[in-house]
């Protein structure tokens, strides 16, 4: 039997758990009531992304004096997914938040987590492509933010005219560009493991020209149809073998990282680096005086009628679980990013890096030099989307295979098969029909 | 972590062997010296903390779970862990790698040890320096080591290049990166065999090595004779915990090489690690109770050869 002492132990300690809990409870419940105060999540905790989401709520604020604006970070890369995830699923997510558009959206289960902005006035201002890529078939969820950028090879519009090389279209005339480059002492093509994500470029930048062979290319991959083994998606693999083999690397591929590359690039001690366009911003922090000598094209084809790829920009969206009053104020702070004053932020905060995926915003007169070679492909329609924003299914491992494949570790045969096994897991878990 | 781990093995170790020594036989007759009810809150934060979660887990090892739902599918998951083209190569890593530092540990540990117990000048100074690595954390380890050995950039090679040698890419070589890791790992974690060997030989009766001495005993064959069968209980715990650090280890490799370049030095924690960056949350849960598995069927069957060849002695 419990003494007496021990029961008025018991009930001390059930006290102090009950006003421990109540604490909890306490938290938990601050923040609701008025809906003049809003969160909102930064697209990544890098100083880039935090001030860029710090302006926009300072001039929404200005704009709004009755909206009061939080902003939050977050990490990026898979971490953050994950984070967007949990938050998400729990009903704690803020009240607007900055996140990736196409198949990682999807994952986000819109349907039942988003808060649909189908009926928004600036709807109809959006690209008939970004809309696709934050759209269910029952309706519109997000609102672009940031610019559409390219995939391809960037390279340095000097060393091209010292050596008096012309832009090529054709893989025969792009290596017969790089071995010229490489007989004057000059790096050929850069590739920089030490970030793995860069090794995918000559695969995922090759999309567009794969999707002009075959329009129905992503349909039959998401249908277990179509494979990388078999051309014309073989391609990507097989060229980034063949740039190993014929040694036209960097040294130190295994270790360089991406910032280092595009200093390379900008310098002129490397010619040419597969890349997303996305990446000039760094050159404009680390070369200012450069940004103009780089250059971009598309990544050439066997039969040289190059497509760009294009990837749309991430995405303004609201979860369900902001409602009320709330709502009213994140759906104004949404249609804010792309009026006249966000897009000004936009155009200072982020270095564009292809044209806007709106109407409403318009490029800056000082936009890298890449920008004016990008729009040539949107001029004459031979772009296309990248494959994760008409395909659900993106292989977790295609980095490391490729590394595995740039390295020489195996050829790029092997490497699309290992990759098409990969995808399978994806494609299962996902639950797709046909796997 | 590990040094807490290592700690408290030790402790327990010593404190069986006590009671074993003293009051054989006595064990379940000792009375706890708290009421009953003093235990509920380590039982409650044990159930809430520990034992939920582990159940949990087995259950969502049997589905497909996205964080927003979770669909039961049956044993798929492990079928599908069971097809990854990259197991059968993580599982061979995982096993050389274990093998490996923890052989090493016990080799280098116990010699360290017969150094650090003996006359040897500036012997508190020595012992700080081979503890010393236990003390950082195992990610400022693997950073620390990763621009150290840098084949470009890294002191390493700079040196190595000064005295014409070569320049291996000692995290970027396919056939280099995991034996890197392995010695790195080594580097980290032999201070802590070490000081247990170094608990073992202090703890050896000194009128043994004495009479040793008297029967005209060399320093080989008192090696052989005394000190290398009296530490029997130190080297069990320096393999068993160096073993179960080596199956599971993950911190390192992932802030060195991140399994690669490829997957050459993927191991299974860092396959279940990806498997969960990729959103396939129950796939990683089932990869997680293989790897559980795994640990358990290697080290119990061990745990249990090493003790009791202990109580043999």
């Amino acid at each position: 039997m419990f003494s007496r002492r021990t029961a008025a132990r018991v009930a001390a300690t059930l006290a102090g758990a009950a006003v421990f809990g109540g604490t909890l409870v306490g938290c938990g419940a601050t923040g609701g009531g008025s809906g003049s105060t809003i969160t909102l999540m930064a697209g990544g905790n890098d100083p880039v992304a935090t001030k860029t989401a710090n302006d926009f709520a300072a001039a929404f604020q200005k704009a709004n004096p009755t909206i009061k604006v939080k902003v939050d970070t977050r990490p990026g890369g898979t971490e953050g997914d994950n984070l967007i995830k949990t938050r998400l699923s729990t009903g704690t997510m803020d009240d607007v938040f900055l996140y990736n558009s196409g198949s990682l959206f999807q994952a986000l289960h819109p349907d039942s987590q988003l808060q649909p902005l189908t009926d928004e006035p600036w709807v109809k201002d959006i690209s008939p492509d970004f809309k696709k890529t934050v759209s269910t078939p029952k309706g519109v969820y997000g609102a672009p933010w940031g610019t559409t950028f390219d995939g391809g090879i960037m390279y340095n519009k000097k060393v091209y005219a010292k050596l008096g090389l012309s832009v090529p279209t054709s893989w025969a005339q792009f290596i017969s560009n790089s071995q010229k480059i490489k007989a004057a002492g000059i790096t050929p093509v850069l590739q920089s493991f030490g970030d793995t994500w860069t090794s995918q470029l000559f695969v995922l930048a090759d999309f567009a020209n794969v999707s002009a062979k075959d329009p129905n290319w992503a349909t039959d991959y998401t249908n277990n149809k179509a494979k990388y083994v078999n051309p014309p998606a073989l391609a990507g693999f097989t060229h980034t073998e063949q740039i190993f083999k014929l040694g036209l690397m960097n040294k130190d591929f295994a270790s360089l990282t991406n910032v280092n590359a595009l200093k390379l690039l900008a310098t002129g001690a490397a010619a040419q680096y597969p890349m997303i366009t996305v990446a000039i911003g760094n050159v404009v922090q680390s070369n200012p005086a450069q940004v103009n000598d780089i250059g971009y094209f598309a990544m050439p084809t066997d039969s040289g009628e190059p497509h760009a790829t294009i990837w749309e920009p991430g995405g303004a969206y609201i979860p369900k679980s902001t409602t009320g009053d709330k709502l009213v104020s994140a759906k104004k702070l949404v249609a804010f990013l792309n009026s006249p004053a966000g897009c000004e932020i936009q155009n200072k905060a982020q270095v564009p890096s292809g044209p806007y995926a709106i109407s409403s915003c318009k490029l800056p007169a000082n936009t890298p030099a890449l920008v004016a070679d990008e729009l040539t492909y949107q001029n004459v329609k031979k772009t296309g989307l990248a494959l994760e924003f008409v395909s659900p299914i993106k292989g977790p491992n295609l980095e490391k295979i490729l590394i595995q494949v740039g390295s020489g570790i195996t050829s790029g045969a092997a490497g699309a098969a290992l990759y098409d096994n990969d995808v399978k897991a994806q494609a299962q878990q996902l639950g797709l029909k046909g796997w | 972590m590990p040094t807490s781990t290592a700690n408290s093995a030790t402790a327990i170790r010593a404190a069986d062997v006590r009671v074993d020594a003293s009051a054989p036989g006595k064990r379940r007759r000792i009375r706890s010296y708290y009421p009953t009810w003093f235990f509920i809150p380590a039982i409650a934060l044990y159930v809430v903390f520990f034992a939920i979660p582990t159940f949990s887990s087995f259950y969502f090892s049997l589905t497909r779970w996205s964080l927003f739902d979770s669909t039961f599918i049956g044993f798929a998951n492990f079928v599908q862990f069971f097809q990854n083209p990259q197991l059968y190569s993580s599982f061979v890593n995982t096993l050389i790698y274990a093998v490996i530092t923890s052989g090493t540990k016990v080799v280098a540990g116990f010699f360290l040890a017969l150094l650090l117990t003996g006359p040897v000048v500036g012997r508190g100074y020595l012992r700080a320096v081979v503890f010393f690595p236990v003390l950082i954390s195992t990610i400022g380890v693997g950073i620390m080591f990763k621009s150290l050995l840098d084949p470009f950039h890294g002191m390493v090679n700079a040196v190595l290049g000064f005295f014409g040698l070569p320049e291996p890419g000692w995290f970027t070589d396919p056939h280099l990166a995991l034996y890197t890791i392995a010695a790195v790992d080594v580097w980290k974690g032999v201070g802590i065999a070490t000081l247990i060997f170094m608990a073992g030989i202090v703890a050896i009766p000194h009128e043994y090595f004495e009479a040793a001495k008297i029967d005209g005993a060399g320093g080989w064959k008192t090696l052989r004779q005394i000190t290398i069968p009296l530490c029997r209980g130190a080297t069990a715990t320096v393999i068993i915990l160096s073993l179960i650090g080596g199956l599971r280890s993950f911190e390192i490799i992932w802030v060195t090489t991140g399994g690669g370049p490829g997957f050459t030095s993927d191991v299974l924690a860092s396959v279940i690690y990806k498997e969960y960056q990729a959103g396939f949350f129950g796939l990683s849960t089932a990869g997680n109770v293989v790897l559980f598995l795994l640990v358990t069927a290697i080290m119990v069957p061990l745990s249990y050869v090493l003790n009791r060849k202990q109580v043999e002695l």
